[in-house]
C-alpha cells in the first residue's frame, strides 16, 4: 500500500475548473490579462498622445477629462502607463525567453552528462549568479550604451542560470525514475529522452519559474530606466516616471503614485499567478496542515 | 475469550462519499496476535489508522471502537497523543521513509520516551539503548549516534520497531512491516515481533497482503476484502477449512502455478494439503541446460523442451530463427561491476565495492530462468549491465553471439530490440504525461524502418490484445490503470518488438496475490506462445518456482549456486540458498505449523 506522489494527468476541463478555483490563479490572472490588455490596447488607442505637449494642461491633479492626472508637460499619465506596460512587457518577456533559451538547454545538458561537463557549467553558474544582478546590469548598459535592447540583455544573461538550475534540478529529479530507465532499454539517446520524457516533465516548473522571472524583469526594467539606462525617451517607461515625478512629490504626488502602482499590481499579479499554477499543480503542498 | 485489548465494533468509514469500511468488528486480546489480511484497497491500513486516529481529514469514522476502555473515536487530540507512542505502538512499511533522517537513531529512540515519561535526557538514552540492544543493534556496532542513512533496511526496521516498543506498549500496530525487505531480513523482523509479543504480553495487529506471513505469524486472522469482513476466526481453522470463497481464491492465488507448456495436468491442488501442485506442472522437465561455465557442479545435459509448439503458433516467431548457431541466447562472461569506494580524503579512496564479482551465465532460447538473491547482492545491476544500460567494469557480454560490450547506441539498436525489459514498479515505469498508445510503441523506434502511423497503432492494439488489454485503452494516460493492468501494458511494451529475451526485475512483487498469479500467467503463455527467453530476478521463490526452469543464486555479487530450479529450491547445497529457502514463507508450511499449535 504506497502512496503514490505522481499527479494524475488530468482532463483539460477539470483542469480549467480546479485553476478558477483557485483564487491567487484568478486573482493573478485577472491582473495579468488587464495589464497585457492595457499594453495591447496602446498599440492602436490611448486616450491621450502622449507624443504632444501640453504645457497648459501640466501638472493636472486626476479629473474625469485626465484619470490619473498629468505630468509636468501635461502628458496623460494614463496613456503613459499603458505604453510602459508594452515597454515592461516586451523587455521582460523576451528577457525570459533569452533566460529559458539558453538556461533550459544548459541545465538539461548538464543533467544527462553530468561529470566534468555538469560540474563545469554549475560553476560558472555560480560565478554569473555571484553578481549582483542589477549591478551588473548597470554595468553593460553602462558600457553599451543605455536602451531597451541593452537592458533586455542585462536581465535576460542574468535570467540563464536561474533557469539552467531549476532545469538541472528538475531533470535530475526525473532522470533515476523507471520510465527513464524503459526509454533507455528501448534505445533512445540522450537527446530524444530529454525532448520526450524530462521536458515534458519539467514544464510546469518551469512555467512556475518563468511567471517568477517575468515579475522579477519588470522590476529589473523599471529600476534601469528609473537611473535612466533603460528605454529611452520619447518611449514612456515606468521607471523613469517615477525618476520624473521624485522631485515633484510635494506638488505632484499622482505622479509618482500611479506609476509607482502599476509596477506594484504587475509584480503582485504575476507573483499570484504563479503561485497560484505551483499550487494547482501541487495540490499535496497547498492542503498540508 | 478474555477481555479484549482492543475491541472495533460495527466500525464505517467514509472518505467523502466513498464508504472505505463497512462495519467492521475486529478484537484483540492482550498477548494475541491478530492478522489483519486483505488486497489493496480493502481498507486494511485505514483501519489501522482509525485506531490510531491518524485519519486523512476529509475521513468520517462512526461506529464503537474501545482500547483499554477508552472510547477512540470520542478521545480528544490530547488523550490520542497521550495514547500514541505510549500504549499503542505503531510501525510502517517503508523504513527508508519512516525515520528522520537529521537525527541520531539514539534520539529518536529517546524522543517518544523524554515525551511520555518525562524522563530526562540521560535516563531516556540509557532506556533507548536497552531497547536497541533488545532489538538487535548491539552498542559496539550501532552507537546511539548512528544516523539512519548509514544503517540498512532491515536494520532501520528494527529501529522503529525499537521506537514503537520502548514504552512497552499494550497494543502494537504493524502495517506491511516486512513488505519492503527481502525474505531473510523478514524471518528475522517476524520473529522479533513474535519475541516482543511474548514478553510483554503485547497484543499484536499485523496487518498484510501475504498470507502465508500472517499464517506463520497470527493467533487469529480477520479477511477484510472492499471494506468488509469475510471471514474471522482461528487461523488454522480459517485457512484449513476454507470456508467462506473468498478465503479460498486468497489461498489459491498465493499458491498459484501458471500451466507452462504442453501439460495438461490441472493448475493448482484445490486443499490446502496438495503440496504437490508445483511438482505436477514440472514433472516433465528435469535438468536444465543453463550452461554452467566454470567451477559449478555439472547439471545433465538437457531433456528435449517440451512446449517447443509454440513456433507452429502464427503468432510467434519461431524461437531459433535469426540466431543461425545453435549457440547460447545470452552469454556473460566473467562480468564484474566495481563502484569506486567512498572519498576518505582528497586523494584517498575506500577499496572499490564489487557489486557484481566475476559472474558468469548463459541463457538458451526460450529458457526461462531465475536470478534469485537477498537485496543488495547485485542481481538488479547484472541487469542493467545485461540490458547494456550499465557497463562492466570487466568481462563480455554476449547476445546472440554478438558482443554488446562497449557499443554505442547506434550499434546497439539490433541488439535492443531483441532484448527488453519489465520493472517491479508499474506506477514508476511510464511517463505520467504520454498516452498508453506513445508508450507502449516506444521500443518501436528501434525498428529498422520506422512504422508508419497507421502500423504503429496496429502493432500496439496486437499487443495489448496479446496482454489481454484492449484497443479501446491506446488513448488513456497510465493513471486510469489499476496496478495488475499496468504491468500488462510493461508487459505489452516489452513485447512489441517481438523480443528474444525479457529482463523482468521484481516485475510481480508489487502487486496483490491474485493480480499476481494473473500476470505469473501471463508470463508463462508468452514463454509458450512467443518463445520468449526471460530473466526474473526476483527475492521471492514461489515465483521462481512457479515459472522458471533454471535457477541462478546470487550472493554478495557472486552466483553462488546454479541448476535447474526445482532442484536448487528442494535441495539448496550453498548457505545463501538455504537461507533465502528456509525464509521464504510457505502457506503449506506455515498452515500445517498453525494446525499442530492450534489442534
Amino acid at each position: 500500500m504506497t502512496l503514490h506522489t505522481d499527479v494524475p494527468e488530468e482532463r483539460l476541463t477539470d483542469l480549467i475548473g480546479k485553476a478558477l478555483a483557485n483564487r491567487s490563479f484568478f486573482v493573478g490572472l485577472l491582473i495579468a490579462l488587464a495589464v497585457a490588455g492595457a499594453a495591447l490596447l496602446s498599440f492602436v488607442w490611448t486616450p491621450y498622445d502622449v507624443a504632444r505637449l501640453v504645457i497648459s494642461d501640466k501638472q493636472q491633479a486626476p479629473s474625469w477629462a485626465h484619470w490619473f492626472g498629468t505630468d509636468h508637460f501635461g502628458r496623460d499619465i494614463l496613456s503613459m502607463i499603458m505604453l510602459g506596460a508594452r515597454n515592461s512587457i516586451a523587455v521582460a518577456l523576451v528577457a525570459v525567453g533569452i533566460g529559458m533559451g539558453i538556461g533550459v538547454p544548459l541545465g538539461c545538458l548538464a543533467a544527462a552528462r553530468g561529470g566534468l561537463l555538469d560540474e563545469a557549467l554549475m560553476r560558472l553558474n555560480d560565478l554569473v549568479f555571484a553578481f549582483p544582478a542589477l549591478l551588473s546590469a548597470i554595468m553593460i548598459t553602462a558600457i553599451f550604451g543605455p536602451g531597451a535592447v541593452n537592458a533586455i540583455i542585462a536581465i535576460g544573461i542574468f535570467n540563464v542560470p536561474v533557469f539552467a538550475r531549476v532545469a538541472r534540478a528538475g531533470a535530475l529529479s526525473i532522470w533515476p525514475r523507471e520510465f527513464i530507465l524503459a526509454a533507455r532499454a528501448a534505445g533512445k539517446g540522450q537527446t530524444a529522452i530529454t525532448l520526450e520524457h524530462i521536458l515534458p516533465n519539467i514544464a510546469t516548473l518551469l512555467m512556475v519559474q518563468g511567471t517568477i522571472q517575468f515579475a522579477l524583469g519588470i522590476l529589473a526594467e523599471a529600476g534601469l530606466s528609473y537611473i535612466g539606462l533603460g528605454a529611452q525617451p520619447p518611449m514612456p517607461s515606468w521607471g523613469r516616471m517615477l525618476f520624473e515625478a521624485q522631485t515633484r512629490m510635494a506638488v505632484a504626488p499622482w505622479m509618482a503614485i500611479f506609476p509607482g502602482m502599476a509596477i506594484v499590481v504587475t509584480v503582485l499579479g504575476l507573483n499570484l499567478l504563479g503561485d497560484g499554477i505551483a499550487d494547482i499543480i501541487d495540490p499535496k503542498a497547498r492542503r498540508q496542515r | 475469550m478474555t477481555a479484549s485489548l482492543l475491541d472495533i465494533r460495527d466500525l464505517s468509514l467514509n472518505i467523502g462519499d466513498h464508504p472505505i469500511l463497512k462495519g467492521v468488528d475486529l478484537s484483540i486480546a492482550p498477548g494475541e496476535v491478530m492478522g489483519l489480511v486483505g488486497e489493496s484497497g480493502s481498507g486494511k491500513s485505514m483501519t489501522a489508522l482509525t485506531v490510531m486516529r491518524l485519519l486523512p481529514f476529509a475521513a468520517q469514522a462512526s461506529g464503537n471502537v474501545r482500547f483499554d476502555g477508552i472510547d477512540l473515536i470520542a478521545a480528544t487530540e490530547d488523550q490520542m497523543c497521550a495514547l500514541r507512542g505510549d500504549d499503542i505502538g505503531m510501525v510502517f512499511q517503508e523504513p527508508m521513509t519512516a525515520l528522520n533522517p537529521v537525527k541520531t537513531i539514539g534520539e529518536q529512540v529517546a524522543e517518544g520516551i523524554r515525551v511520555h515519561t518525562g524522563a530526562a535526557r540521560a535516563e531516556a538514552e540509557e532506556r533507548a539503548r536497552k531497547m536497541l540492544d533488545r532489538v538487535g543493534l548491539p552498542a559496539e556496532k550501532f552507537p546511539l549516534s548512528r544516523y539512519p542513512h548509514e544503517l540498512s533496511g532491515g536494520q532501520r526496521q528494527r529501529v522503529v520497531i525499537a521506537i514503537a516498543c520502548a514504552l512497552k506498549p499494550k497494543l502494537l500496530i504493524a502495517d506491511e512491516p516486512t513488505t519492503a525487505l527481502d525474505v531473510v531480513l523478514q524471518k528475522q523482523i517476524l520473529e522479533l515481533l513474535k519475541d516482543l509479543v511474548r514478553e510483554n504480553r503485547m497484543g499484536l495487529l499485523l496487518i498484510s497482503h501475504d498470507l502465508a506471513v500472517v499464517t506463520e505469524m497470527a493467533d487469529r486472522i480477520t479477511i477484510l476484502r472492499h471494506g468488509e469482513v469475510m471471514e474471522e476466526g482461528e487461523t488454522a481453522r480459517v485457512l484449513s477449512e476454507q470456508v467462506h470463497p473468498y478465503t479460498r481464491q486468497l489461498a489459491q492465488a498465493s499458491m498459484h502455478v501458471p500451466k507452462r507448456g504442453v501439460l495438461p495436468s490441472p493448475l493448482w491442488g484445490g486443499s490446502a494439503n496438495d503440496r504437490s501442485a508445483a511438482e505436477i506442472v514440472r514433472r516433465g522437465e528435469g535438468g536444465g541446460d543453463i550452461h554452467p561455465s566454470s567451477k559449478t557442479e555439472p547439471s545433465s545435459p538437457p531433456p528435449p523442451r517440451l512446449d517447443h509448439f509454440a513456433s507452429q503458433s502464427a503468432l510467434a516467431d519461431p524461437p531459433h530463427k535469426g540466431e543461425g548457431k545453435d549457440g547460447p541466447l545470452l552469454a556473460v562472461k566473467s562480468v564484474s561491476r566495481l563502484y569506486p569506494g567512498r572519498r576518505l580524503s582528497l586523494f584517498r579512496r575506500d577499496t572499490p565495492v564489487h557489486a557484481v564479482d566475476d559472474v558468469s551465465l548463459s541463457i538458451a532460447p526460450g529458457r526461462s530462468v531465475a536470478l534469485v538473491g537477498r537485496s543488495g547482492c547485485g542481481k538488479s545491476t547484472l541487469a542493467r549491465m545485461i540490458l547494456a544500460l550499465d557497463r562492466p567494469t570487466s568481462g563480455e557480454i554476449r547476445f546472440r553471439g554478438e558482443t554488446v560490450t562497449g557499443k554505442g547506441e547506434a550499434e546497439l539498436k539490433a541488439a535492443r530490440r531483441d532484448m527488453q525489459v519489465v520493472f517491479q514498479d508499474p506506477y514508476g515505469s511510464f511517463d505520467p504525461r504520454q498516452k498508453v498508445e506513445r508508450l507502449v510503441t516506444e521500443p518501436l523506434h528501434l525498428m529498422e524502418k520506422k512504422p508508419s502511423r497507421a502500423e504503429r497503432r496496429e502493432m500496439a492494439t496486437h499487443a495489448l490484445t496479446e496482454v489481454g488489454l484492449s484497443a479501446s485503452d491506446l488513448d488513456k494516460y497510465p493513471h486510469e490503470f489499476s496496478g495488475g493492468q499496468r504491468q500488462r501494458l510493461s508487459i505489452a511494451r516489452a513485447i512489441i518488438t517481438r523480443p528474444k529475451l525479457v529482463v523482468a526485475d521484481e516485475p510481480v512483487s508489487a502487486l496483490d496475490v491474485s493480480i499476481r498469479a494473473q500476470i505469473l500467467d501471463l508470463f508463462a503463455d508468452l514463454n509458450g506462445r512467443l518463445g520468449v527467453a526471460y530473466l526474473f530476478i526476483t527475492h521471492d521463490l514461489t515465483v521462481a518456482r512457479a515459472i522458471t526452469d533454471d535457477v541462478l543464486v546470487m550472493h554478495e555479487g557472486r552466483i553462488v549456486e546454479r541448476g535447474a530450479t526445482k532442484e536448487v529450491l528442494d535441495r539448496p547445497q550453498s548457505q545463501a540458498a538455504r537461507a533465502l529457502v528456509e525464509a521464504a514463507p510457505d502457506l503449506h508450511r506455515a498452515i500445517a505449523r498453525k494446525m499442530q499449535e492450534q489442534g
